[in-house]
């Protein structure tokens, strides 16, 4: 493995370091935590403050995802695992502007308790929270077990309706309807190459066969729904939609919004040849591409892949996602 | 007889951020072989982070001390690891809040309520490879012995034992919880981790029991 690093355990804070300091027009580190980006925006008066956070190491997510009608304040954890209570409450902090706090996360074990016990702090602040939780996973648990899904990259449509639709003025009850209504409507598969490995540890945790792919893989090579000899792009894409479709019966007609990323060691030139495939795939199944978004904007360290998100769409979520923002990440 | 009270809760927290800090290399590496490699970082920073607090505010009380302790940890360590501790010394803190602190025989009262504070948070069950699967066993050795009526230094002694056998029998068992559930058999053969640092923890508990049995007849 070669990598660019110093001392592992300085990763995040370096990592968080030199994000503040590229993207200073649009974030600042919090006064108060070292583990809290902040929007310059954040904290308008009158507004829903957006709050999310998760493990690092899926930049742009989660920090890159801060700015003008996106996210107010971002908790950031060690590589691959939930920030601290404290940087969730920190960050709800920072996002508060008077009008309540929205936390929009992902479906894991720490985030959720994690959350949980932020909000309970927030609570004796008198800030009132509320949360969508992402789960728009499909290979991570069955439908009928909707709930148990891990949360990926439909976070991002997540975050970027919820977002806009406080700064169209909404209130707390109002931007949590519209966050939960884009990830009700998202559903996301991923496929694996090859596994990602953390800095400290020096290896993989889990390995994928020369030769084979992961289809379904999470965020963290969490196991996916099967290992198969690697298959043609337009095979693996097919695979895919199928997938996501076959999960999220949508009527013929309806529009929907594409995010095809990379997992952090794909070149992007493939994630175009794949994507090349998909549309068309969508659009053979009825539906219709209203806005696609190719390139790495969730990614797993070092992590050979790539996941696809499709959101059904309606005005609403049309008006919201078509919002101008400015953030790192878009 | 010595009692639990806010000394004894320091004492021990303080004993236990300096055994973490001792194994932290050997607690990343156990982390490394089925998780992501920093529990010994993040467990002896977060105990470390405990200890800085008692001595910046001593706390008079025994719930005090665990609440002080369980805002702390909350607020270095996130993952699982940070609520499951917080909830343990939350529910511990609940629990030992009565107007007489319990007497140090009674320490096998003060391990189920940690234990129960992780299993409520983490909603872990036995034999999931998890750090559940020392702190019961444990509580239940410190408790059976104090019922047997032994003294100080045989609970102690009996509750160590225990955590040791139940921290190397996490070996044998498979991951269904955490990241390590992702190797499924392959978790088989490594120690859990999260066990491994619990262990550290009792013994931590055990040697301030025993330090203050042995002031105790010195005096």
């Amino acid at each position: 493995m070669q990598r660019f690093f110093n001392n592992p355990d300085d990763i995040v804070d370096e990592t968080v370091a030199g994000f503040v300091r590229a993207h200073r027009d649009m974030v600042t580190l919090s006064p108060d935590n070292p583990r809290v980006v902040v929007s310059n925006w954040a904290g308008t008066q009158g507004r829903v403050g957006v709050v999310t956070g998760g493990g690092s190491g899926h930049e742009p997510a989660f920090i890159g995802y801060t700015g003008r009608n996106m996210v107010d304040a971002v908790a950031v954890g060690e590589l691959f695992s939930s920030p601290t209570a404290k940087a969730f409450h920190d960050a709800i902090r920072a996002a508060d502007g008077g009008a309540g706090v929205a936390v929009l996360y992902g479906n894991y074990a720490g985030d959720n308790m994690n959350v949980k016990m932020a909000r309970k702090m927030a609570a004796r602040d008198d800030i009132a929270v509320d949360t969508v939780v992402a789960n728009d996973d499909v290979c991570s648990a069955p439908a009928s077990e909707r709930e148990k899904r891990r949360g990926v990259a439909g976070e991002i449509f997540m975050w970027k309706v919820g977002a806009a639709k406080a700064a169209a003025g909404a209130d707390l009850a109002g931007v949590i309807a519209a966050a939960q209504k884009a990830i009700d409507n998202c559903r996301s598969v991923g496929v694996g190459l090859a596994p990602c490995t953390l800095p400290a540890v020096g290896h993989p945790n889990f390995q994928i066969e020369p030769g084979k792919m992961e289809v379904g893989i999470g965020h963290h090579g969490e196991p996916g729904e099967r290992v198969e000899d690697l298959r043609r792009a337009d095979e693996v894409a097919d695979d895919m939609v199928r997938i996501v479709l076959d999960d999220h019966a949508l009527p013929a007609g309806t529009e929907v919004a594409v995010l095809v990323s990379g997992l952090g060691a794909t070149p992007i030139n493939e994630l175009y040849v794949l994507y090349d495939r998909i549309e068309r795939q969508i659009e053979a199944a009825g539906l219709k591409v209203w806005r696609p978004y190719v390139g790495n904007y969730f990614t797993s360290l070092d992590m050979v892949g790539v996941t696809l998100t499709v959101m059904a769409l309606d005005d609403e979520l049309k008006e919201l996602l078509a919002v101008d923002t400015a953030c790192p990440g878009f | 007889m010595d009692r639990i009270d806010a000394d004894f809760v320091a004492d021990a927290l303080r004993r236990a951020a300096a055994r973490l800090d001792a194994q932290r290399g050997w607690l990343c590496a156990l982390d490394g072989e089925i998780g992501d490699g920093d529990h010994g970082t993040s467990m002896a920073n977060g105990f470390d982070a405990i200890a800085r607090a008692l001595t910046a505010t001593p706390p008079a009380r025994t719930a005090e001390a665990l609440r002080l302790a369980a805002r702390a940890f909350l607020a270095e360590v996130g993952a699982t690891a940070g609520p499951l501790y917080a909830s343990a010394f939350l529910e511990a803190a609940a629990r030992l809040n009565g107007p007489q602190d319990l007497p140090l025989d009674r320490l096998g009262e003060l391990l189920a309520a940690l234990a129960a504070g992780i299993a409520r948070r983490g909603k872990a069950q036995p034999g999931d490879k998890t750090m559940l699967d020392v702190w019961l066993p444990a509580a239940q050795a410190a408790q059976r012995a104090a019922r047997d009526g032994a003294e100080l230094a045989r609970i102690a002694a009996d509750t160590r034992a225990a955590a040791a056998a139940a921290r190397d029998e996490t070996a044998s068992l498979m991951a269904v919880r955490g990241r390590a559930a992702r190797l499924q058999e392959r978790s088989i053969g490594h120690l859990d981790p999260g066990a491994a640092s619990g262990a550290e923890i009792i013994f931590a508990l055990c040697d301030a029991v025993t330090d203050r049995a042995s002031r105790g007849r010195a005096r």
